[in-house]
């Protein structure tokens, strides 16, 4: 297959030392977006869809843009479905998070039919880089990322998920169980 | 007491609205025009190679989406090509073809965002928002196909972490119109402006011999006329597949590298569309159980598939790549990207060094602004396209 070397240098010539020609046509690009917008912004705003939007930016916090479902945000531990976390402590998204931010402390679980069960499950979520080798190296699907929550902030310095935050059963953050509650309804 | 004629000592940066990325330019002023200069460049220092070396083959990856943020994908793919050098595997063609697109569609993100910053500093709002709306539908399209937008972590050593979704294709087909609009009005806005052509011809230059010596890569040695482009003269993945044409300038000014940028997003386009024309069916990672992770059937559903799944992730155990060096080129927006790895078979790197494309030119800034205006090194060091997490790594 050819590839060809092309010259693409652009020597001024007279159109362009004259500069008025060059400038009308730049004015005349940005006054058609300005008058194509403001036609798509007007009619939208009396309820008629047009094919574009105005503009690509969004109405953030009011009007949210849609994320693809591969969207990596925050994490969550998935149950089974009587309810028990699926989380069988293999320690293995421990070992494979380059960032160290994941802290297991496994212990005996309750149930006599399981054998191991994460008595202490800790995410550093400002540690974390959103790899998502964590979700791709658990073996029981036991953790996800797949909530398409991308604002994740606090108060503090130390934002750590515990146990009963990534399970949903706290209530220190009401409105991000609400979508983890969702989530939940959808696995099953 | 300061003699009319003795230089003034000016300090740009490291936190000047025009040096993005963080770097220091020592000037030496007499009046508005610069007699010498010196860089001061290492702000960004994060340790990359150092953090490596303690981190399986897999993991390193992660730390190249940091490189050059811009177009993280051109570097995942870069290094994973280096370690599947070592293992001396071949991954399947559809994971070869989507890398092309990946590619590109990356080096139209880096150009794109190039150019606006480049003009934007010049004065030129209106098209830096025109671009950054192009970016913004490149952004969708990564997003797409990895699940993040910037750290796109999608490679793998030995294919990828997975396989485009379906509608992919069509995505990208339906997204190529838009981004040639915008290109196009860029195009219009600037290419043939008097201003901006003022502000920028003869600005910077570099002759081929210099820049050769310097050892300039990518748009900054193309601009000066030497037709070099790793996917033409060292072919990787299946690029010699595909017909594109090479930009060539001749004065090596900030004006040629601007045109090259632009005729590059072109290009870039047509190898998508041509790619996408040809993609192949199959796999997308090479079928070795010692290098790719198994089907998730396969480890929710079996005990070899649970097996191999420890035996790639545990501590000390994972791929293991023979004894040995390999140095591996790809051709990033900004220039030949290489990374250089050693194994001593182990699970990690005993050493992974990473060339960046735009050192050189870095590098070479008290050369090109030597005996330009104080303002005029603010379009020069934005042709340069100088990215701070891969210049300090
Ligand atoms: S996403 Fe990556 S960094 Fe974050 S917890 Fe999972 S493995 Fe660790
Ligand atoms: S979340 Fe998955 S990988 Fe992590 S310890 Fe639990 S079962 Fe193992």
């Amino acid at each position: 297959m050819q590839k060809k070397v092309t010259n693409v240098t652009i020597n001024p010539g007279l159109k362009e030392d004259i500069y008025y020609v060059e400038v009308f046509r730049g004015l005349w690009i940005t006054n058609r977006h300005f008058v194509v917008n403001m036609w798509r912004h007007t009619l939208r705003l009396f309820g008629i869809k047009t094919k574009e939007k105005g503009a690509v930016t969004y109405q953030y916090p009011e009007e949210r843009r849609p994320i693809h479902h591969r969207w990596r945000g925050r994490h969550r531990l998935t149950r089974k479905q009587d309810g028990s976390m699926r989380c069988t402590a293999c320690m293995l998204c421990e070992t494979i998070c380059p960032c160290n931010c994941i802290h297991i402390v496994p212990g005996e679980s309750p149930n006599p039919n399981v054998e191991k069960f994460p008595e202490q499950f800790n995410i550093d979520v400002l540690r974390c880089c959103f790899c998502g080798y964590c979700a791709e190296a658990c073996p029981k699907d036991a953790i996800r990322m797949d909530l398409l929550e991308p604002e994740i902030s606090g108060y503090t310095r130390d934002i750590i998920f515990t146990k009963d935050f990534l399970l949903g059963v706290t209530d220190d953050r009401p409105w991000e169980n609400a979508r983890l509650e969702a989530a939940y309804e959808e696995d099953k | 007491m300061l003699s009319p004629s003795a230089p003034m000592t000016l300090s740009m940066g490291p936190s000047h609205p025009a040096t993005h990325g963080i770097i220091r330019i020592n000037l030496q002023l007499d009046g508005e025009r610069v007699v010498d200069s010196t860089v001061d460049m290492g702000f960004l220092h994060r340790g990359f190679e150092k953090m490596c070396e303690t981190h399986a083959w897999n993991q390193a990856i992660v730390y190249t989406d940091r490189l050059n943020y811009v177009s993280a994908m051109i570097n995942n793919i870069g290094y994973c090509m280096a370690v599947e050098g070592l293992l001396e595997i071949e991954t399947p063609p559809r994971c070869q073809t989507l890398r092309v697109i990946l590619s590109e569609l990356s080096r139209v993100e880096d150009h794109l965002t190039c150019l606006a910053a480049q003009v934007m500093e010049c004065g030129a709002l209106t098209a830096f928002l025109y671009t950054m709306k192009a970016r913004e539908y490149v952004y969708e399209l990564i997003e797409m196909a990895c699940g993040a937008r910037v750290t796109t972590n999608w490679t793998r050593v030995g294919g990828l972490s997975m396989d485009v979704p379906p509608d992919f294709a069509d995505a990208i087909k339906a997204r190529i119109p838009s981004i040639r609009i915008v290109n196009d009005e860029f195009n219009k806005l600037l290419t043939k402006n008097r201003i901006f052509i003022d502000r920028v011809k003869d600005v910077g230059c570099m002759t081929k011999e210099e820049a050769i010596d310097w050892g300039f890569t990518g748009p900054l040695l193309r601009a000066t006329g030497v037709p070099f482009d790793v996917r033409r003269d060292t072919p990787y993945l299946n690029y010699d597949e595909f017909d594109f044409e090479i930009p060539i300038g001749s004065n090596g000014d900030v004006y040629d590298r601007y045109v090259i940028r632009l005729f590059e997003m072109e290009q870039s386009l047509q190898i998508i569309e041509q790619a996408l024309e040809k993609l192949p069916e199959g796999p997308v990672n090479v079928d070795d159980m010692s290098i790719t992770l198994p089907a998730k059937e396969d480890v929710y559903g079996n005990i070899e598939g649970l097996i191999n799944q420890f035996k790639l992730i545990m501590d000390g155990h994972g791929i293991k790549p023979p004894p040995g060096e390999y140095y591996s080129a790809v051709e990033a927006p900004n220039g030949e990207l290489g990374f250089y790895v050693v194994s001593t078979g182990e699970d990690k790197p005993y050493k992974c060094r990473c060339r960046p494309p735009c050192f050189p030119f870095t590098a070479a800034i008290p050369k090109m602004i030597k005996g330009h205006l104080v303002s005029d090194i603010v379009p020069i060091f934005g042709s340069i396209n100088m990215i701070g997490g891969e210049l300090d790594r």
